[in-house]
């Protein structure tokens, strides 16, 4: 048994708001780091072999026929006990990096507040607005086991989700979001470049954009353009302007407000982005929001969107059961339908004209010379997609990233 | 600024029914438990690393000495194969267990194989 060896926590990209991880904690950080790659590359694959031996023959026998769905698919593995153990230690370890990360922040809460405010005082690049109201959709169930989820305010001027996000994102991803946790973003910019050369938008709009992560690569490379970044999560906002303020960033607005209630100039924006948004949307949000979008976007704009790509009619029900697990067991519920929605059929009914949609991938940008050579990562998602014969997303090759989108 | 109770918002629970997969609940519990206690060891068993570090490097091991200590590459590497080797021998018997799922002919049953052999 073979297992690739993570960076450790202390080569993460590192700004002048950066908690203080000491000696112990960054040690219970590589220690959860290195569990999630083990449950990962070890662990993970015998449930296949389980299903594969024993689960599909034991439903057939008891029933007669085979599997037939992925909703009888995660029923029948329920029972098997190497199926339990896997999963009753992944979202043990993904409890015990909130909790591992939090108390981390929280020890140092009015300090880390502090000098956010330090970069947030009185600057009109940051909009909180006291009476936003967070949709029944994101209160009900806190994402990604994340106590208090993106929006909650522990104590006044709460930096907490956002500081939180920040530190754990290594640990769930074992590095593979690149030392800065900005992988995504710096694989859009790429994908961007790439595949439109000329394309030189004016004002950016980055949907869901939490601290604005993978928003600041794109402000990077289009330095010339007004971004804003848009969340429901004001803790998160706070943590994400003061970090791009101490970064060097002054052409990002972040602005907190619900997708739905958002009020900003019709046609005005030259690309609008979500990364990894829609699948903590509900359904009803992302057809009302899409029409939003489409109302937002300049005439000639591009929308873009980073997700997984969704079932086609050759996933196998293994994949689907597999990949549809963070929506039951990591409280992302909204992941499971979305994985049979047809995108572009959304994205048709906000107004886009479906010969001006478009799909593909990229690989993860990973920075190079921040962590040690002999280090790996990881792509759990990856892993979980390399069986998905595929032949709806023509343009998409199984890269890191799948990317669709469309033109005003 | 207010008085918050750290270890009560670090242990919070997230929103929505927790999931158990064991049959009985009482067993997810224990190997929660069990877990965090491993983690701790590995905290420990890294703060030891650095110990033996520092001696070695003939550093006065203090404490403050110890938190400012940043292991270089190779050490680092060390720790983290460490890390890795430690993971599988306390999971070992998941690892058995897919073993026995792989493999029938892993699962013979003793007893049975006594009694097949009790002629004389």
């Amino acid at each position: 048994m073979a297992t690739s060896l993570p960076p450790t926590y202390d080569r993460t990209g590192q700004h002048p708001l950066s908690p203080d991880v000491d000696h112990d904690e960054t040690a219970r950080f590589n220690f959860l780091t290195n569990l999630n790659v083990h449950l990962n590359q070890n662990v993970f694959p015998g449930n296949r072999i389980a299903f594969e031996n024993r689960v599909s023959p034991k439903f057939e026998k008891e029933t007669g026929h085979a599997l037939e769905t992925r909703q009888q698919v995660r029923q029948a593995m329920l029972g098997d006990s190497y199926y339990q153990s896997w999963a009753a230690l992944r979202r043990n370890a993904m409890e015990q990096r909130q909790q591992a990360g939090r108390h981390a922040v929280l020890r140092q809460l009015d300090d880390l507040i502090e000098k956010a405010k330090h970069y947030n005082d009185g600057k009109e690049t940051l909009q909180i607005d006291p009476n936003a109201e967070v949709p029944r959709y994101l209160a009900a169930v806190d994402n990604h086991c994340m106590p208090g989820s993106y929006y909650t305010d522990v104590v006044s001027d709460d930096v907490l989700a956002g500081a939180n996000y920040e530190t754990g994102v290594f640990i769930t991803t074992a590095g593979s979001m690149s030392s800065k946790g900005d992988g995504g973003g710096r694989s859009i910019v790429n994908f961007v470049k790439d595949r439109f050369p000329d394309f030189s938008p004016k004002r950016i709009l980055d949907l869901g954009a939490g601290i604005g992560v993978n928003t600041l690569p794109i402000a990077e490379a289009f330095p010339d353009a007004e971004v804003v970044a848009v969340d429901a999560g004001a803790p998160m906002l706070r943590w994400g302007h003061a970090r791009a303020q101490a970064l060097g960033y002054e052409n990002v607005k972040f602005i907190h407000a619900d997708g739905d209630a958002l009020d900003l100039d019709p046609n005005s924006f030259d690309w609008v982005q979500t990364t990894m948004f829609w699948h903590e949307t509900s359904t009803a949000s992302i057809h009302s929001m899409m029409k939003k979008v489409f109302d937002l976007m300049a005439p000639g704009g591009l929308f873009l969107n980073v997700e997984q790509p969704n079932f086609t009619p050759e996933t196998p029900l293994y994949d689907q059961f597999t990949r549809d697990w963070d929506a039951w067991y990591n409280n992302e519920p909204f992941w499971s339908k979305l994985h049979v929605m047809d995108v572009f059929e959304v994205m048709a009914k906000a107004g886009f004209d479906s010969g001006k949609m478009f799909d593909g991938g990229t690989e993860a940008d990973i920075e190079q010379g921040q962590f040690q050579p002999w280090s790996s990562t990881i792509s759990r998602h990856k892993a979980e997609l390399k069986d998905d014969g595929d032949s709806k997303h023509n343009a998409y090759k199984g890269e890191r990233w799948y990317l669709f989108g469309g033109w005003k | 600024m207010t008085e918050i109770d750290v270890n009560k918002l670090a242990n919070a629970k997230a929103k929505g029914k927790r999931p158990y997969f064991f049959d009985d609940p009482a067993v997810e519990r224990v190997l929660s438990i069990t877990m965090a206690v491993a983690t701790e060891l590995a905290v420990t068993r890294e703060r030891l690393d650095t110990v033996e570090r520092l001696l070695e490097a003939g550093e006065p091991v203090t404490k403050a000495n110890i938190d400012a200590y940043r292991p270089d590459d190779d050490a680092s590497k060390d720790r983290q194969q460490w890390h890795a080797d430690y993971i599988s021998r306390i999971l070992r018997i998941v690892h058995q267990e897919l073993e026995a799922v792989e493999n029938e002919s892993l699962n013979e049953d003793p007893e049975k194989l006594a009694d097949d052999f009790a002629a004389a």
